[in-house]
């Protein structure tokens, strides 16, 4: 692969204006509607071989997401594009080249965004899903145009080839790690970057819930959501913990209802992505610190890469499970912790104590979640009115969802992107396109009404006017007029 | 290892836990308390901006105290409407309402909507040439916004620093607006540490190393920068027209800052047969505004410092550069000051051509044809603003269609600047991230997607196990396909199924 020349390339074409038609746009956004309706069952086995995800959850996370962004984008894009008028007028313009790394899934999302922004674009599959990344290389050379937008494959030493050209925005998904050398190349040549990272996203659940209800759906995020490795699965619960045992019960039995006796066994779970991952978490669960904590599951299976839903109960804060982003089917459940978060603090007194808070309210999670670093989603179960407002205002977190978890990637109306640890920028149906745009401010003037005040040489008379003026006076604009 | 600005940041850090800052009450009374600060110390910041940098206090009223008493005054009175949660379209699925999208099924019921959190804490850097306008625009941003603030003026402007400095912790709430001075390695302990939010004002150079340091906290950065802002200007017929274009174009490259401004006109672009009617123009023009005699020049600021003065000086001294000088060129070194001065064709590959300007030399370029102009500019970085005077309106279209920069302005120069509801920012070389009006507040938040669900109606079709009649299900209401969905559900889509699929 020679990144520069494909560069340049893609700067030739966006040159000549084609990228920029509104007709362009459409075409490329058909050709990726085309892709998802006609090629379903090839993507969804590629899917299956690195990840062995079931084919409804492969529809649901992939090809329906990318259909339906696909609809959306053709549907809005005209208005899209038209110039928003402001008292003025502001034209949105789009730039010139893009990379797309995307680790893991095959969201296409970002490309949808910088078709519709009227982009060139180069895409760089992970390839950590080998078999997703060739079929995205292959399907997009078939049906798209191939003078704008390009899937390059590879690992590290294409991504950091590519990172030395300059580009006009790079949109990363991905860890913190990789985010901070992502920006960093980016640094050198002042590109934007949107960063789409993850974090611990975790969920609070209250007491006086439908334990089932709850129960079902923290599971769809967690391991009905690629076994867990997804960048907004619940990562942790925090109850408190009288909540425990009716929690855990219900969780047992909708896991069995979900997974089977032996969830080893189940078509209808992801397994972990590789080895290296599988060994990552491997590690976090034979940490000295948790290894007792195992309440539910635990069982793995190293030759098919497959780890069973499992729960922790009570881990400390200091272990490892507590301290990473788990990106895998464990789930620890936090009742007490050993907090650095200061009492004095929270009273709005003192700064220099160290003590242990216990949640012992629902209302202390708030507290343990803001001592650390911003999640890309917080979740929370309640039907408590004042704790979901005080949720909502004091969690910071690139999206909050009540009553749920996951499904705010399903509304194009919201932006999705993280804050602080989880990202900078946001993607989603319109915020895509803006994403991917720049917002020209367009001023149109005409040669009439020209106000000698603002030229030389100045008098005190222009000062008094252009005051008048500048604070929209319009009886000292008088008196000014006036005056002189 | 640091010392005071780990201080600094550790007690913005508590305040901004304590959420004091959150509160509209609390935004008000800090964007008031701007207000006053100008009202009570307009004479002062008028005398330290003529020390600085020798500007008229009408011009410091126009580009300074006037622009922030703007902005305070708007943003107080919509910042009430700005952080209002903006609600977003949650529609009910079974409306098939196409005009918005529709909330996908599996989601309903729920209600969403957009809440703009403050980040934190935000450093804020601002550049020497308008000291007090870029110091405390974006410091109206930030309260807006409900952040806590360091403020970093620029130590090339000592007398504009000390003011702020004085003056802020006077009127503003001292435990969340701080301001630090200094230097170089003041700015290089700050860059150290993690804030939620740098912005800052000055060059690309700079601007690379901040967005490095940056990168290692993930700590998002908007950053204006400036560039070789062109201007066309097509052949007028109608001398009144002319005559109006000239004067903003002398407006523009003279007015603010004496050409020290990032969005000052850098150069213009004519057509060859034009150029000797402008620049006769030009010459009148200087002389009523400016006059002639390099040692009586007023209404024009002088060049910052030393060095400054030096490297606009050295852009002169290149002899071909200086051959193309039709009209100035002098410069007085002792008091600092540089006459505006003309220059008709200097090479194109000399330093006066390759580097932003920033000071008081207007080149001159002459194309056969004025359209040639966006080809001239496409094969630049991308300027922070483009001025066109041209009544040509398929020229106008072309210029904002074909073209890419910051701002694009039809027929004046600079007055974007004071356009609230137009985003001031960069693209390209001439950075991201925008600010002024309600494009502050956002650059300072966070938008944080919030979706409320009830418990209380559930789709089984959601949940594993998997089966086929889930995966059509969900195939459907992801396409809301509401009547397939019904005879699924009856078991009848068999019998209807449409082989929509190949």
């Amino acid at each position: 692969m020679d990144a520069e020349a494909i560069v340049k390339e893609l700067r030739g074409t966006y040159g000549t204006g084609k990228t920029k038609s509104y007709e362009w746009r459409v075409s490329q956004l058909k050709a990726l509607f085309k892709i998802a309706e006609n090629h379903e069952k090839e993507i969804a086995d590629a899917l299956y071989s690195d990840l062995s995800k079931p084919e409804l959850e492969a529809f649901i996370h992939e090809i329906s997401m990318m259909k339906t962004a696909c609809k959306l984008a053709l549907k809005e894009l005209k208005r899209w594009m038209k110039p928003e008028k402001v008292k003025t007028s502001l034209t949105s313009f789009p730039s010139s080249a893009e990379i797309v790394p995307e680790p893991l899934v095959l969201s296409l999302d970002p490309v949808i965004g910088a078709i519709a922004a009227g982009n060139a674009v180069v895409l760089k599959p992970s390839e950590i899903a080998p078999a997703t990344s060739s079929v995205l290389a292959k399907l997009l050379g078939q049906y798209m145009d191939v003078s704008a937008i390009r899937v390059v494959e590879g690992a590290a030493p294409e991504t950091t080839a590519l990172l030395e050209q300059k580009w006009d925005k790079i949109f990363y998904t991905g860890n913190g790690k990789v985010g901070r050398i992502v920006l960093a190349a980016a640094a050198k040549h002042l590109t934007p970057v949107v960063l789409e990272l993850g974090g611990k996203s975790p969920v609070v659940v209250d007491s006086n819930i439908d334990y089932k209800i709850a129960v079902r759906r923290i599971i769809a995020g967690k391991w009905g959501c690629n076994n867990g490795q997804a960048c907004i699965s619940p990562d942790y619960i925090i109850t408190t913990k009288e909540n425990v045992p009716k929690l855990l019960d219900a969780m047992k039995q909708e896991l069995e209802k979900f997974y089977g006796k032996d969830p080893l066994k189940s078509g209808d779970l992801s397994r972990i992505v590789n080895a290296n991952h599988f060994q990552r978490l491997s590690k976090l669960l034979d940490d000295n610190k948790v290894v007792d904590k195992v309440v539910h599951g635990g069982q793995r299976d190293e030759n098919n890469l497959k780890i069973s839903p499992t729960i922790l109960l009570d881990v400390p804060e200091d272990s490892l499970i507590m301290k990473e982003e788990i990106f895998g089917p464990l789930l620890p459940i936090i009742t007490s912790v050993d907090s650095t978060i200061c009492l004095g603090e929270i009273l709005g007194s003192s700064k220099s104590c160290f003590s242990f808070v216990k949640v012992n309210k629902v209302e202390d999670s708030i507290q343990f979640i803001n001592a650390r670093e911003k999640p890309l989603a917080a979740y929370l179960f309640t039907r408590n009115k004042k704790l979901e407002e005080e949720f909502v205002m004091n969690i910071s977190a690139g999206g909050l969802l009540i009553n749920d978890t996951t499904l705010q990637v399903a509304l194009s109306t919201l932006p999705f992107g993280g804050v602080g640890e989880s990202g900078m920028g946001s993607c989603h149906g319109k915020f895509s396109f803006d994403s991917f745009s720049h917002k020209k401010a367009v001023l149109r003037r005409s040669f009439a009404g020209d106000v000698p005040a603002r030229y030389p040489p100045y008098t005190t008379g222009k000062a008094r006017f252009l005051k008048a003026l500048l604070n929209g006076d319009i009886l000292g604009l008088i008196r000014a007029l006036i005056g002189w | 290892m640091n010392g005071v600005e780990e201080d600094v940041l550790g007690e913005l850090t508590t305040t901004f836990r304590s959420g004091r800052t959150r509160s509209v009450a609390w935004r008000k009374a800090q964007l008031q308390a701007i207000l006053k600060l100008l009202d009570e110390n307009e004479e002062e910041i008028f005398e330290a901006l003529k020390q600085d940098l020798g500007k008229h206090p009408v011009e410091s009223y126009r580009d300074e105290v006037g622009v922030v008493r703007k902005s305070a005054t708007n943003a107080l009175r919509c910042v009430e409407k700005w952080m209002a949660p903006q609600k977003v379209c949650v529609e009910q699925p079974l409306m098939m309402q196409y005009e918005q999208a529709p909330i996908p099924l599996v989601l309903f019921p729920a209600r969403g909507a957009v809440v703009s959190e403050p980040l934190g804490v935000v450093l804020i850097f601002v550049s020497w040439n308008f000291p007090i306008s870029l110091s405390l625009d974006p410091v109206i941003g930030a309260i807006s916004a409900g952040n806590t603030i360091v403020l970093k003026p620029s130590e090339l402007a000592p007398k504009c620093s000390s003011i702020l400095a004085n003056t802020i912790p006077r009127y503003l709430d001292p435990e969340t607006i701080k301001v630090v001075e200094g230097g170089h390695d003041v700015s290089e302990q700050l860059l150290q540490l993690k804030w939620d939010k740098i912005f800052f004002t000055g060059s690309p150079r700079v601007g690379r190393l901040i967005m490095s340091a940056a990168a290692k906290h993930l700590t998002p950065v908007t950053l204006e920068l400036g560039g070789k802002c062109p201007t066309i200007l097509d052949t007028l017929s109608n001398s009144y027209d002319l005559q109006v274009a000239v004067k903003r174009i002398a407006g523009g490259k003279w007015g603010p800052c004496n050409g020290q401004a990032c969005i000052g006109i850098d150069y213009v672009l004519v057509e060859t047969q034009f150029a000797p009617v402008l620049i006769e123009l030009l010459e009148k023009i200087i002389k009523t505004f400016y006059g002639e005699n390099l040692k009586t020049l007023g209404n024009l600021a002088r060049i910052v410092n030393k060095h400054h003065f030096d490297r606009v000086h050295n852009l002169l001294k290149d002899p071909k550069v200086a051959a193309s000088v039709v009209y100035g060129g002098s410069v007085d070194e002792e008091n600092m000051v540089i006459e505006p001065t003309i220059l008709l064709n200097p090479p194109l590959d000399a330093d006066i051509m390759t580097e932003e300007i920033f000071g008081p030399l207007l080149p001159i370029i002459t194309l056969n044809n004025i359209e040639e102009s966006i080809q001239f500019i496409n094969s630049r970085p991308k300027p922070l603003a483009i001025y066109a005077f041209t009544k040509n309106d398929s020229l106008k279209e072309k210029i904002l269609q074909e073209t890419s920069s910051g701002s694009l302005t039809f027929n004046d120069a600079m007055i974007q600047f004071l356009c609230d509801t137009l985003p001031f920012g960069g693209v390209g070389q001439s950075g991201y991230g925008r600010y002024h009006g309600k494009f502050s507040f956002d650059t300072f938040s966070h938008e944080k997607a919030v979706l409320h669900r009830s418990l209380l109606i559930e789709l089984e079709s959601r949940y594993p196990p998997w089966n086929n009649f889930k995966l059509e299900f969900v195939r459907l209401a992801y396409d809301y396909d509401y009547l397939g969905l019904i005879l699924l559900l009856l078991g009848l889509r068999g019998i209807f199924r449409t082989n929509r699929r190949q």
